[in-house]
């Protein structure tokens, strides 16, 4: 029992125990500085994100609204086609001053009188000139309503836009504004009467590029960015899982093998607007590609995402452990059964990933595609990936070089859709991932 | 004839047993460095050959000649003349995939591919074509898990993952993946290491039955173990093979000094 109770009495009485105190708390406190600069640097970066999306949804949100004026149409046989002639000259349909359907239905709704030029003129400012073409293709699309009257929803010019948002300071003396004080009356009985209102805005996804704020929409550019995604995704991929297998797997470990590790992680970190140099050289005046094509910007952007995709394959690959192999081996699996089989589907996940960054990496590139002809002004949708597009992200560069106030507001407008984009790749790169991740 | 007696007979008829593998001056190099110095050891047909030694003596290096896994690392370099019957299993003519289907391997850790456990004791047999329809193949994965005692504990859950087993069981799929390609050999390389003593005790029994169809070489660090499991026993010291003889002899009175002071527990 002696031997018991003595030991016990030693440890109270063990004096090292004071300085070996003084240790674990400055040890503690090391720990807790260390804690406090991790959160402050988090709170950092969470603050300029807030700032950030703050000021492109606060700047952006309205882009997605649009005012409009709803007015009676009379397809006049007198303006559109006086002669008759549409049956035999197809060109007279397209050629017709529809703008002057416009007016009259203006002035018939505002109760003006023809003959004062002038406050015409203001009447019909209020409506965006993109009239012309929709009531076009009105008629084309449907020659009979000529000589009927169909109430036709037209864009409100970019100006009346922005004042029906409240966006222009009506306290401003009058000439020093876009807007006349007679048009915001119009505008406020045009309102009044339910002809004037802001709707969803769909046109700012489906039209092209335009000098007319009004009708300019990214439509055009996301189908060239949708190209150059599927390009880059149908060549990088394959091509960098390919090299990247090889490298991991096959390659012997040698001084040549060693350089190109090094130069695709030097690549990785090159920065873009070199491959849109060497794209513009190689595949614009060496191979004669045609310029502002959309395969161009794929063949560019895959040439930059290569590097990324085969990093981070081979981080992957690498990261299936070596049991897995031995295993297969040992079962006698040849090494291709060995990587088909067991390796690649474990390294999937991170694969995946990879690309799917490296994806959007090459979505939001904008610097390459300036060297090769994409900042281009596109109206039309691009047919096939050889046609001239642009890109997204271009075209929000584009648009932030205007200086109409309409074009502020989409220029974040069309911020906001390419990140949600983005946040949608990468949702897709996390499920990706749960998808196929196995334990072993 | 009862299992023990055919045991006893075969124990005793040891030295006429014939030979399934002979290793012939094997040496192996890793780069510069040499792991295996003019090994020449025979490995007896359906008898359980105990390799010991202690670590980094070579064991597990010459376990790996057996099936030529150390192609698979770099800058290893192997000499001398390994056969199985008649092939020499490092003749150019000698296809590896099909040598590695005769000589089967289970590890030191449980390897279960992550994926069923019917898809982990299927995939030998798919690769080398041994099952021409799902019922046969159904058959091999059953009477393999048979053999490796797991059947009965996972007959219900064939299609759950194999990594979801308890080590012991893991391992136990681990030698039913080797067994169902119907190998002539199998190498167990220290397969009892990484489990606990119950599961151990499984596999030992399983290595014991094991031995009626196959012939086994196993690495183990336990001198319990290879005393128990083993007819022969050889053992490695600095690459060099020190001795080899009966089990029985070896544990009780070995020719080398170096194999009794090994043994007692002087080194290693």
């Amino acid at each position: 029992m002696t031997e018991i109770a003595s030991p016990t009495v030693k440890v109270s009485t063990r004096p090292a125990e004071s300085r070996r105190d003084i240790g674990i708390k400055r040890r503690y406190a090391a720990e807790r500085r260390f804690r406090f600069y991790g959160i402050i640097a988090i709170v950092i970066g969470l603050f300029f994100l807030a700032v950030l999306l703050w000021s492109v949804v606060s700047k952006g949100y309205t882009a997605f609204l649009q005012t409009t004026i709803t007015l009676p149409i009379e397809f006049s046989e007198k303006v559109i086609d006086p002669k008759n002639e549409r049956a035999t000259d197809p060109k007279q349909l397209m050629s017709a001053n529809y703008p002057l359907l416009v007016r009259e239905a203006l002035v018939k709704q505002l109760g003006l009188d023809p003959k004062e030029r002038p406050l015409v003129k203001q009447a019909t400012d209020m409506v965006s000139a993109s009239a012309r073409t929709q009531l076009r293709d009105i008629v084309v699309a449907d020659p009979s309503v000529i000589g009927k009257t169909i109430p036709v929803t037209l864009l409100a010019e970019a100006n009346i836009d922005s004042a029906f948002k409240g966006q222009i300071d009506l306290k401003v003396d009058e000439s020093k504004r876009k807007v006349k004080d007679q048009q915001v009356a119009w505008m406020n009985q045009l309102a009044d009467a339910g002809a004037l209102k802001k709707s969803f805005n769909t046109g700012i996804f489906t039209f092209g590029a335009s000098s007319r704020p009004e009708a300019a929409g990214v439509g055009v550019a996301l189908i060239g960015s949708l190209y150059m995604m599927l390009i880059v995704l149908v060549l990088s991929l394959p091509i960098g899982v390919a090299a990247s297998i090889y490298l991991e797997e096959f390659a012997p470990k040698n001084r040549l093998t060693d350089l190109i590790e090094v130069n695709i992680n030097n690549l990785a970190a090159v920065p873009s607007i070199v491959y849109g140099l060497l794209g513009l050289a190689v595949f614009i005046n060496f191979a004669g590609l045609p310029r502002s094509a959309a395969l161009i910007g794929g063949l560019v952007l895959t040439l930059m995402t290569l590097p990324t995709i085969i990093i981070a394959t081979r981080a992957a690959l690498k990261a299936v452990p070596p049991s897995i192999r031995a295993a297969a081996l040992g079962l006698g699996a040849s090494k291709m059964q060995t990587i088909f089989h067991h390796v690649l589907p474990l390294a999937m996940p991170g694969i995946l990933t990879g690309t799917i960054i490296g994806l959007a990496h090459a979505l939001g590139e904008t610097a390459p595609l300036l060297l090769i002809g994409m900042v281009a002004f596109v109206v039309d949708y691009p047919g096939s990936p050889l046609e001239p597009s642009t890109a997204l992200p271009v075209q929000i560069y584009m648009w932030a070089n205007e200086a109409e106030r309409a074009f502020v507001e989409r220029t974040s407008g069309a911020i906001i859709i390419l990140l949600i984009f983005l946040v949608f790749m990468n949702l897709g790169a996390i499920l990706l991932r749960r998808r196929f991740e196995r334990r072993w | 004839m009862s299992e023990a007696a055919v045991e006893k007979a075969l124990d005793q008829k040891m030295n006429t047993v014939p030979y399934k593998m002979i290793g012939k001056d094997v040496s192996v190099y890793y780069g510069e460095k040499r792991a295996l110095f003019d090994v020449n050891l025979n490995i007896r047909e359906n008898t359980v050959t105990a390799l010991i030694g202690p670590s980094g003596c070579g064991k597990s290096t010459f376990l790996r000649t057996l099936n030529r896994m150390n192609d698979t690392i770099e800058n290893c370099r192997v000499s001398g003349k390994i056969t199985l019957d008649e092939d020499d299993i490092y003749d150019p003519s000698i296809d590896v995939v099909e040598l590695r289907a005769r000589v089967g391997m289970v590890f030191q850790k449980p390897n279960p591919f992550p994926k069923s456990i019917y898809d982990n004791v299927s995939y030998g047999p798919r690769i080398h074509g041994l099952a021409r329809t799902k019922a046969e193949l159904d058959e091999t994965v059953e009477t393999s898990l048979q053999k490796a005692g797991l059947w009965n504990e996972v007959k219900d859950r064939l299609h759950e993952p194999g990594t979801g087993l308890s080590g012991g069981q893991q391992q136990r799929l681990c030698i039913a993946r080797a067994v169902a390609v119907s190998p002539e050999v199998i190498l167990m390389d220290e397969p009892c290491s990484a489990l606990d003593p119950i599961a151990t005790a499984k596999v030992e029994e399983l290595i014991h039955e094991l031995r009626a169809n196959f012939t086994i070489v196993i690495v183990t660090h336990s001198m319990q173990q290879a005393a128990r499991v083993s007819q022969r026993t050889a053992m490695f010291h600095l690459g060099n093979l020190v001795e080899e003889n009966d089990t029985d002899k070896m544990f009780t009175n070995p020719d080398d000094q170096r194999t009794q002071d090994y043994i007692m527990g002087r080194f290693g």
